[in-house]
């Protein structure tokens, strides 16, 4: 089935083209066709465009003989006319090697019959689809120049479109749509609602309560969604688990528990049932607490690994392959590129120096730990702002490794900063023009740091470089609980009843963006790089992937 | 003896008022404003000048100035008390100046021109005798508590000036100066405020629940939020403890994070600030610069073992340098911070500077 929507050759496009000039009305199996030719096609301009320069080669090959597994398996099962037998068997085989990312020239001569004959019809296809009104013809016509750019549109994330009730719906109902169960009746993901007064300025982001998780709105037993993801969520959610390396962890080896679960359904293909099972738990993990940049790029890469399964893998084997891809993930991106940071990170701590921390940041702290080792003379100073109080946790673990700290509240900043001699800070993600998306707070630490002259280093593995932009703190950030901000001091609480006063708003900020110009160095697993670098890094790795 | 009596009675008072300013400032910070703090060392000035003895105007600033030492020696962060000293020992100058006749302006001025020409002119010893020092010192001591009493009524009647529609204001902390300047906007205009709390003592708490009271918008912002905010604020407008010599401020920790962040957005930052808090102190006095409490409000006696391993610091105060300010609003106008010293001549006299 090269040409997935005409599973019969030249016979039955003739049909329908004559049906069509004839103004009769199309039958419903025509109909189903021309449906499924239109979705091939915007996913084959969707494909192309995500895989850029590095299918320039490919490009050359017609559209065609790249359908994606996906499409060709949907297609195959429902429509039930008989394909002819000489042209789909090289094509289908071709496909999984095409998927994956270099195509051996061996292939290359068994394929040229079919080949042409797929160019004819590929040709075919977009002349029909020129006269189709306002196909996707432009998508398939402009080839080269498209694929060079990634796409400038992406869909807007729906997290940063509260405000849109539309959007609000759309989830909503996505959410709904999201149980696989054959007999799903109200197993569905609940939808999380806000939580109180809600300040003007982000009244397109979400604000709960960390009073109300989500899952007690799940009804028990919850088949839809693996038991160990429900866990996540909640951990999540309560906070008990934080911090960006923290999550994505907690995330892959939940993920793998899924995995070493799942069987395969009868008529189904691995590759695609597993990623369609995954995107309930992402929705709910979702709305348990929005996806940081790190859980997406992980995620990003198990779907990929998944769909690159070939589909005559036999389900234990591609099990094992799969976990082991996910360990691998964690080694490579995570523990050795900490490695390879402390290390990078160690010629800069000179003897004598005064070190600025914020908050809690694992990497950080582990360089911190491994200069002490080395035995490096220095001390540090853990700032810390309410309401999250996370450089407690950092205070303890360095005061029980033996580095002498001092602590002070980041209101205090103006008055220790004179005594640092260097500035560390962890991020939470780098964006693509160069801005460094951290806990609220790290941006004022930056400021004040170059006022007096203080150099500030990000310290970043490589799998947090997202390729977002942002340039302001407003657009896309996450709003905490607005109860934590409330303190009792002596026995009285001021902002008890915050909720009844209708004028007053409470804003628990989690993130801020703080501009390449305070930063001035990164130092990632892939070496020190000015802040500006990062879209140079992306680049590097869309190549290598 | 009826003197006698007094003077005990006088004795006791001041001791009172010591014992006070020691405990009040000790604590977690500032129990009593600054304007309740002029007033009651105002009355505690009049009272000396009326019921200690005194019979020359050298014998009284020798009396007032000793007070103040102790005064100012009790609690040094609080300087509204020797500003008033100052203020009152300026005032017994012009009083008996102008008993004995000689016109106020000349006195004043310490131009190059008068150091020239007038040589070892201004020994004045103050010991002349006159009959209604007394009572005038007394009367100008009561015009003084009377300005003392419409400062923040001054200062909030030119809130309209500087407040339009729709903005976007920040604060820090407490000060019921500000809040008296808001609410007095609130009144015409509808505008939002973002508080930033100011850890650990969280005053803006009370602030905010102030302003949303009177149907101000209000947000409390943490402290750490304040930079990702900035960007969409228009003014800032903030309190100070104290106004130094030089324009520059000693205000609440955190302060100086705002202003630089407000100097990054090139946002105009507003002092609003009475005249008596301003201070002939400069800032370069590290020992006396800065004033620490107790550090379990920052790290509290539960975080265990670690508290005997860790130094943790408390700092009260924040040093501004007048570079980030734009502007100072006062009773007595608005006044750029370039100004300071030229109002601190008119109000306190150069030899009084240092108590």
């Amino acid at each position: 089935m090269a040409d997935c929507g005409e599973p019969d050759g030249p016979g039955n496009k003739d049909d329908i083209t004559r049906s069509k000039n004839e103004g009769k009305e199309l039958t419903k199996e025509e109909k189903q066709r021309l449906r499924k030719q239109k979705k091939h096609q915007k996913k084959q301009k969707e494909r192309k465009n995500e895989k850029g320069p590095s299918e320039t080669e490919k490009d050359k090959t017609p559209v065609s003989l790249l359908p994606p597994p996906q499409p060709v398996a949907t297609q195959k099962a429902p429509s039930a006319l008989p394909a002819p037998a000489s042209a789909p068997i090289p094509v289908p085989a071709s496909a999984p090697f095409h998927s994956s990312p270099a195509p051996s020239p061996a292939d290359k001569p068994a394929k040229s019959k079919a080949e042409l004959k797929a160019e004819r019809r590929a040709r075919q296809e977009t002349d029909r689809a020129a006269k189709q009104p306002g196909s996707s013809s432009s998508g398939i016509k402009t080839k080269v120049p498209l694929s060079e750019l990634n796409p400038v549109v992406k869909r807007l994330p729906e997290h940063v479109q509260v405000d849109d009730p539309a959007v609000v719906k759309r989830l909503a109902k996505k959410l709904e749509r999201q149980q696989t169960l054959p007999y799903g009746a109200s197993n569905k993901i609940p939808l999380r609602s806000d939580y109180g007064y809600k300040v003007s300025l982000f009244s397109h982001l979400h604000q709960y309560s960390r009073k109300a998780p989500l899952t007690q709105l799940l009804s028990i037993p919850s088949t839809v969604i693996h038991p160990s993801i429900v866990r996540l969520g909640l951990q999540y959610s309560q906070g008990i688990v934080a911090g960006s390396n923290a999550r994505s962890v907690a995330l892959l080896h939940a993920f793998k528990q899924v995995i070493r679960d799942y069987t395969t359904p009868p008529n189904e293909e691995l590759s695609r049932d597993l990623v369609n099972k995954l995107k309930p738990y992402i929705s709910f993990l979702n709305q348990c607490r929005p996806l940081s940049a790190s859980m997406g790029n992980a995620i990003k890469y198990i779907k990929k690994e998944i769909s690159n399964i070939p589909s005559q893998c036999k389900e234990e084997e591609a099990k094992t392959k799969l976990l082991t891809c996910i360990d691998r993930y964690i080694e490579e991106k995570i523990v050795l590129a900490a490695k390879a940071i402390s290390k990078y990170a160690i010629e800069k701590i000179s003897d004598g120096d005064v070190i600025l921390v914020y908050g809690y940041s694992s990497l950080v702290n582990n360089i911190l730990c491994e200069a002490f080792e080395k035995s490096r003379k220095f001390r540090v100073i853990v700032v810390d702002s309410r309401p999250r109080l996370e450089g407690r946790e950092a205070l303890r673990r360095l005061v029980q490794r033996g580095i002498s700290c001092t602590y002070v509240l980041i209101s205090a900043l103006s008055y220790i900063l004179p005594e640092v001699s260097k500035v560390f800070l962890g991020a939470h993600a780098l964006l693509a023009n160069g801005y460094v998306m951290s806990r609220v707070g790290t941006s004022q630490i930056a400021l004040v740091a170059r006022t007096y002259n203080v150099p500030v280093l990000v310290c970043c593995e490589t799998y947090k470089f997202c390729e977002r932009v942002q340039t302001d703190s407003f657009v896309s950030n996450e709003l905490d609980d607005p109860d934590d901000l409330m303190v009792t001091r002596k026995g009285k609480t001021q902002l008890e009843n915050w909720q009844d006063v209708s004028s007053l708003g409470l804003l628990n900020l989690v993130y801020d963006v703080t501009p390449p110009d305070f930063v001035d160095l990164v130092i990632t697993d892939l070496g020190m790089i000015p802040c500006t670098s990062v879209p140079v890094v992306l680049r590097v790795k869309n190549l290598d992937q | 003896m009826p003197g006698a009596d007094k003077e005990t009675d006088l004795t006791e008072r001041i001791e009172a008022f010591l014992a006070d300013l020691k405990r009040g400032g000790s604590g977690t910070g500032p129990l009593r404003g600054s304007g309740e703090m002029a007033r009651e060392t105002t009355y505690l000035l009049r009272r000396i000048t009326a019921q200690a003895r005194w019979s020359s105007a050298g014998d009284l600033m020798e009396i007032i100035r000793n007070e103040g030492r102790r005064m100012t020696a009790a609690q040094p962060s609080e300087t509204t008390v020797g500003n008033m000293v100052r203020r009152v020992l300026k005032i017994i100058r012009e009083e008996y100046a102008r008993s004995r006749g000689s016109s106020e302006e000349t006195e004043q001025q310490e131009s190059l021109h008068k150091l020239l020409t007038a040589g070892e002119l201004s020994e004045e010893t103050f010991r002349e005798h006159f009959v209604h020092l007394k009572a005038n010192v007394i009367e100008a001591i009561n015009e003084l508590l009377t300005e003392l009493d419409g400062t923040t009524d001054n200062i909030a009647m030119q809130a309209l000036e500087h407040i339009h529609s729709n903005e976007v204001i920040m604060t820090v902390g407490r000060s019921r100066t500000v809040e008296a300047f808001l609410k007095d906007a609130a009144r015409k205009r509808k505008f939002h405020v973002i508080v930033a709390e100011c850890a650990p003592f969280c005053q803006g708490h009370e602030m905010a629940t102030g302003l949303s009271k009177v149907g101000i918008e209000t947000t409390v912002i943490a402290d750490a939020a304040i930079f990702a905010v900035m960007s969409r604020v228009n003014k800032v407008i903030i309190g100070t403890q104290t106004v130094l010599a030089n324009g520059g401020l000693r205000a609440v920790n955190g302060t100086h994070s705002v202003a630089l962040a407000a100097r990054h957005h090139s946002t105009p930052l507003i002092i609003c600030a009475p005249m008596f808090k301003l201070s002939p102190q400069f800032p370069n006095e590290e020992d006396t610069f800065h004033k620490f409490v107790s550090p379990h409000e920052v790290l509290p006696f539960t975080a265990g073992e670690i508290l005997s391993k860790v130094n943790v610091h408390c700092p009260v105060f924040d040093y501004v340098p007048p570079e980030l300010i734009t502007l100072f609003i006062s009773n007595i106008g608005g006044n750029a911070p370039s100004y300071i010293y030229r109002l601190m001549s008119e109000l306190y006299h150069p030899e009084d500077h240092k108590l």
